[in-house]
């Protein structure tokens, strides 16, 4: 087990955006996290990440740090006219040796020029990443990701506008990852990337759906049920006794 | 061409005070400047302006034109909004923007209540407009220990400071740190706006934040160069400006600003970086391969 969520309340201005969500994520878990839109998929990541704090529950991580676990934002949330290189974003990930203040040094610089190879963006050292397409600034990302070398790995909608030819390669990453025995956990919408390559699946509808081996999770009945959500917070919900 | 570049700082001591203290000013206020406009914040720094201008006013009613009295009343009051309106915006989910207008006019009017309940005509010129022809002694310290602490602090909050500009989410899942850079990072333009307001007012000491760095980014695109040209850019219109100011004895921060107002347009149209010609006129373009 490396994250347990006991009863986890999560939400903002006491609406739920997940509720009551219990259960156990195995170390080495290959773990996708789907639902429609407002279902607490990334709430839930920042809930993970400790960014937002619990209105009820907690969520336990075993043997890892809070700060030693790799995530990926959302895309969008990436200020891509930043004048800072790739070489330069993709170093960034060894904050855990160098910190704030630390000096790069030649190992690191090497990590990064492989990390950039291994994610097939060799050449584009020294690119702004103003210059890039969404598709290699998720490379970029990804490149990071590898520098930071984390034992659990989140990754908010990784797929989200990015083309066929590099959601291949970035699912052949991840799938180095599960081999590594690493834990990663990934927000998706796309179903049929899911039942290729995530073993395990995790339905949320603010309440969890089903969890569990992937095909016995997005069944058509499961998939419905996630469907009646209702979108909108209720203003007239009383206050939540169920703890 | 040395009677009119050189002669006037060689002879009169006040023109060399002027210069050594608005190079110190370019120095430290251009690289903060360089963030502000990087991270969309420009006109944060018109606002941060307004919010000093109370604290100053109260320092001024305590003791009088002393600099030191009115720089504190200034760091203090800038330093209140600041942080206030980053905590608040923080802590209840509220865009940054609104939350440090609110404690901006809150800090504006509070000054103009006080000095209006003291009943003491305060001569706010001087803050307003500055005096960069007579800094004297303590000026000048001041200026060096603000340019000083301004660049230390810069290079301690270089990395933490970038990954908060470009991605905060980032860097908040691997460090603490993104509180303490974007809350020191908004105390160092209160106490670069602080700093400038003795030498060209509260109000022009803004443009020496503002428009160097936005000169350069039609000249470099990368963030040292971005620095790098603009305190070269904002050290030569201080001199120039300065001149100017001497041979058609223009008020001096009129003229250091509005050179670099010349030089803004100039390099708008003629920039090399995405500047208007170059942009209209670029048609030309390479073969996918070569």
């Amino acid at each position: 087990m490396i994250l347990q969520f006991n009863n986890l309340t999560l939400g903002y201005d006491l609406h739920p955006a997940v509720h009551h969500l219990t259960l156990g994520v195995q170390r080495g878990a290959l773990l996708a996290l789907t639902g429609p839109n407002g279902a607490g998929k990334s709430t839930l990541l920042k809930g993970i990440m400790g960014q937002l704090r619990p209105l009820d529950g907690s969520v336990e991580c075993h043997d890892i740090r809070r700060n030693e676990i790799a995530y990926l934002p959302q895309l969008s949330q990436v200020d891509r006219r930043f004048p800072i290189t790739v070489d330069e974003l993709v170093s960034l990930g060894a904050w855990k040796q160098t910190g704030a203040f630390g000096r790069l040094k030649m190992q690191h610089k090497k990590k990064v020029g492989s990390a950039l190879e291994q994610i097939g963006l060799a050449g584009f050292e020294k690119r702004l990443i103003s210059t890039l397409s969404g598709g290699q600034m998720q490379r970029v990302l990804f490149a990071r990701l590898l520098m930071q070398e984390a034992n659990l790995i989140l990754l908010d909608e990784p797929f989200t506008a990015i083309d066929s030819k590099t959601t291949e390669d970035l699912l052949e990453q991840v799938a180095l990852w599960h081999q590594s025995g690493k834990t990663v956990i990934a927000v998706l919408h796309e179903l049929n990337i899911i039942r290729g390559h995530f073993p395990e699946t995790l339905l949320l509808s603010r309440q969890p759906i089903a969890y569990g081996p992937t095909e016995t999770v997005l069944t058509d009945n499961n998939l419905s049920k996630a469907r009646q959500l209702n979108e909108a917070f209720d203003e007239q919900a009383g206050l939540c006794s169920h703890a | 061409m040395f009677e009119f570049l050189i002669a006037p700082f060689t002879e009169f001591s006040f023109m060399q005070r002027a210069l050594v203290g608005c190079f110190a000013i370019s120095i430290s206020a251009s690289p903060i400047g360089v963030f502000l406009m990087l991270r969309r914040m420009s006109l944060t720094g018109d606002v941060m302006a307004h919010a000093i201008l109370p604290g100053a006013a109260v320092g001024f009613m305590v003791a009088g034109l002393s600099i030191g009295a009115m720089t504190i009343g200034g760091i203090v009051a800038g330093c209140l909004v600041a942080l206030l309106s980053g905590l608040v915006s923080r802590l209840t989910d509220v865009g940054e923007d609104s939350s440090m207008a609110a404690f901006y006019l809150i800090s504006l009017a509070l000054g103009v209540l006080i000095i209006s309940l003291n009943g003491s005509q305060v001569d706010l010129l001087h803050v307003l407009f500055g005096s960069a022809l007579a800094l004297n002694n303590d000026a000048l310290i001041l200026l060096g220990a603000i340019s000083s602490i301004t660049l230390i602090s810069l290079a301690v909050l270089y990395r933490p400071l970038v990954m908060e500009c470009m991605d905060s989410a980032f860097l908040r899942s691997v460090s603490g740190l993104s509180l303490w850079a974007h809350m020191g990072f908004l105390v160092l333009v209160v106490l670069n706006l602080v700093g400038g307001f003795n030498a060209l007012g509260t109000l022009m000491s803004v443009g020496m934040m503002i428009l160097p760095p936005a000169i350069a980014r039609y000249w470099v695109a990368r963030l040292d160069g971005l620095i790098g040209v603009s305190i070269l850019v904002s050290s030569l219109s201080c001199f120039l400006g300065l001149l100017a100011s001497y041979h058609a004895a223009w008020p001096t921060s009129s003229a250091i600003i509005l050179t670099m107002g010349a030089a803004y347009i100039f390099s708008f149209i003629a920039g090399s970086n995405g500047g208007l010609i170059k942009t209209l006129v670029a048609k030309q373009h390479k073969h996918l391969s070569a």
